[in-house]
């Protein structure tokens, strides 16, 4: 399986990267000149990268071989019969380093290395990408510094570990809120004094242009599979389509394969936190406003002077004020609908994967599974059973251990029962 | 007014403009003011007003200590506006350099309208380049009310974007001295000089346009140096330390300030 092809959609962004055309004022390129000439640079590389069959087939190669791709869908059984529809999950939790990310870190980094460049820095919020790109600069022979907020690489110390172990230098950001927003900064100000030697291997698809269409380029793969995998095991193309949302890399990485179809509904889930009434959350679609961040016109969470906002998410993947604009372009135009799920919602639909299908999702990917599950209840009803809804499972949940151990209160050698402990609402049978 | 009168003036002279920035809002709205205006008394050109923003990709830690701690400290983009009024009224050339949110939040015609209202200058933008489907609304805004817009070169600008930019220009055009973030240097860049020959060279309205050269310049020598090839020396991360090192004592802050900006103005003078 061929798990890259360039194939336009009625969702793309135009040459100087707004989606949907420059009326629309969707994505754009807001950046110091002094980066202009290291995005043009980037932009020729990647359009000549993509119309090049052997850089198309080495990339493919590398996918099969290394990061273990096509992932599976697979039919979750029982879960399907608890809804009443048919639950498909696409298994990115398998993927090398546990995650969709490993798709757009090696696609990025046999780009730096086509392009002559010798080091790679990258963001990370709770240290997924940051993994993924220190695997991937470890792959490649490449020097690698990564970027985390000083709050983060407190509470990810595993992480931390696993970046120094594969060879990366981790930097610790004090400024601003010492979290992801302020990690990406940090290496934007790397970037502009670094840029004739480096790379940025921006963590999703987000960003100035050509970021968040050249990480959907090398994410797109997810669903580019899953259609095809569903078409050959159903004959059908599902009814609906459904992916978390933070910055947006796994769900553009999902929807680009079926945006053409019009009778494949697609839904984005993102992180409502304690409640999108509540100052606590990060639905940068439902909540947010118009605005700049981070190179691109996109919804921000901001206040009334267009200061960011401090976002909230019990997991850490998905905590970002912004979104990737192709994602606000699709929302504006209604082409895919963006809900929030609470971190109440997602912990509670990643205890329910784990006991019903034996999978222990990301917290990330558990908002997709505790929406997309509202979702083909509805379909399940209108529809009958053979209602089919795909929900990208992109992440694993072994580095949300720590979060679930406090949130369910597992893990007290004195409370080792028949029973299982923190058996939260709704997991019930 | 425009700031390029000041330019003029200072060309007049035989010497460079000296440009000096300070975030509003530090170490308060008041005492930004009075920080400003020991800067105007002590020789300034032309001042840069920082619009204080949640994230400066551009800067390094010097201002960014300074805009969080403004911003912490509650200021808002009217405050800068007040700000502006309040330096622009001593005569002075005075622009706001701002990242873009705040503005396309504040509303590019209103942000326009009451810049020029508080007798504003113009606007710095450095993430906003002057290509027409980042910038178009900022241009038709600044040409309607008459306001200086100033668009940022750097040493990575390819030949046809630096035409592009300085062609965009009103007042003059920023050249980014070194391939980083702002903050102090101990040594001049060498690419600054080689930039700034093109830039005169590419840009349509040739010597007409002046051209500042910012990032790392902190001392007279250095100011000198930039100074003997740029039409402008920008300063700012030395001036904001200034005022950081001296937290608890305002009067050592502001004669520090001054002792500095008279530095500072002695060395465009001297190439």
């Amino acid at each position: 399986m061929t798990t890259h092809v360039e194939r336009p959609t009625d969702y793309d962004a135009d040459e100087h990267g707004w989606f949907g055309g420059p009326e629309t004022g969707w994505g754009g390129r807001f950046m110091p000149e002094a980066l202009v000439a290291a995005l043009d640079e980037l932009t020729v590389a990647w359009h000549d990268a993509m119309a090049d069959p052997a850089f198309v087939a080495e990339f493919d190669a590398i996918l099969r071989e290394y990061a273990g791709l096509p992932s599976p869908l697979y039919l979750a059984e029982r879960l399907s019969a608890k809804v009443g529809a048919r639950i498909l999950l696409k298994r990115e939790d398998l993927n090398h380093t546990g995650a969709h990310k490993i798709r757009n870190v090696l696609g990025q980094a046999l780009l730096t290395k086509r392009m002559g460049k010798t080091r790679v820095i990258a963001e990370t919020g709770a240290g997924q990408h940051g993994v993924a790109s220190a695997t991937a600069a470890a792959y490649f022979g490449l020097d690698c510094t990564v970027y985390m907020g000083a709050v983060d690489t407190r509470r990810q110390a595993l992480n931390v570990a696993r970046m120094h172990l594969l060879g990366a230098k981790v930097v610790p950001v004090e400024s601003g809120s010492a979290t992801l927003k302020d990690a990406i900064n940090e290496a934007l100000r790397d970037w502009v004094a670094s840029v004739d030697h480096t790379a940025y291997l921006f963590g999703t698809a987000a960003g100035p242009h050509p970021f968040p269409s050249l990480v959907r380029d090398f994410t797109r793969g997810i669903g580019d599979e899953a259609r095809q995998q569903c078409l050959d095991r159903f004959g059908r193309l599902p009814d609906a389509i459904a992916a978390c949302v933070g910055g947006g890399s796994n769900a553009i990485g999902l929807f680009t394969a079926f945006l053409d179809d019009p009778d494949v509904a697609i839904y984005g889930f993102e992180p409502g936190g304690e409640g999108v009434d509540t100052p606590r959350h990060a639905a940068t679609i439902h909540a947010g406003a118009r605005g700049v961040l981070h190179g691109a016109r996109t919804y921000v969470l901001q206040d009334e002077d267009g200061q960011t906002i401090e976002s909230h998410s019990i997991s850490a993947g998905l905590d970002y004020p912004g979104v990737g604009p192709q994602h606000a372009h699709l929302a504006a135009t209604g082409r895919a609908t963006y809900l929030p799920v609470t971190d109440d919602e997602a912990m509670t639909a990643m205890a329910l994967l784990s006991r019903t299908e034996g999978i222990i999702p990301a917290i990330e990917s558990a908002h997709a599974i505790a929406g997309a599950l509202r979702v083909a209840e509805r379909l399940g009803e209108e529809k009958g059973p053979e209602a089919t809804v795909i929900i990208n499972l992109s992440g694993r949940g072994d580095k949300d251990m720590g979060t679930a151990i406090e949130y369910f209160g597992l893990g007290d050698p004195d409370q080792v029962t028949e029973e299982p402990v923190g058996e939260p609402e709704g997991a019930q049978e | 007014m425009s700031v390029s009168t000041a330019f003029e003036k200072a060309r007049a002279d035989g010497r460079a403009a000296l440009v000096g920035y300070l975030p509003a809002g530090f170490p308060d709205v008041a005492g930004g003011i009075e920080a400003l205006r020991a800067m105007v008394d002590a020789g300034c050109d032309v001042l840069e007003i920082g619009l204080p923003y949640s994230d400066p990709v551009m800067d390094g830690p010097t201002i960014q200590a300074a805009a969080q701690q403004a911003l912490e400290g509650g200021v808002r983009t009217t405050d800068v506006l007040r700000t502006v009024e309040a330096v622009a009224a001593t005569g002075i050339p005075t622009l706001v350099m701002t990242y873009w949110n705040p503005v396309e939040r504040y509303g590019v015609e209103r942000f326009a309208a009451d810049l020029a209202d508080a007798g504003g200058a113009g606007l710095i933008t450095p993430d906003l380049t002057p290509d027409p489907d980042v910038a178009g609304a900022w241009i038709a805004a600044a040409d309607r009310h008459d306001l200086d817009k100033v668009f940022l070169v750097a040493p990575s600008s390819t030949d046809e974007r630096i035409a592009m930019t300085t062609a965009a220009c009103r007042g003059f055009v920023y050249a980014t001295a070194v391939m980083g973030v702002t903050g102090a240097r101990a040594t001049t860049s060498d690419l600054a000089g080689p930039l700034v020959a093109r830039t005169r060279a590419l840009s349509p309205s040739g010597a007409d346009l002046p051209i500042g050269v910012g990032l790392g310049v902190s001392n007279g020598d250095q100011a000198a140096e930039v100074a003997s090839y740029a039409d402008g020396v920008i300063v700012g991360s030395a001036f904001v330390r200034a005022l950081l090192d001296h937290p608890d004592d305002r009067a050592a802050g502001l004669r520090t300030l001054t002792a500095l900006t008279e530095d500072l103005a002695r060395g465009v003078r001297r190439a």
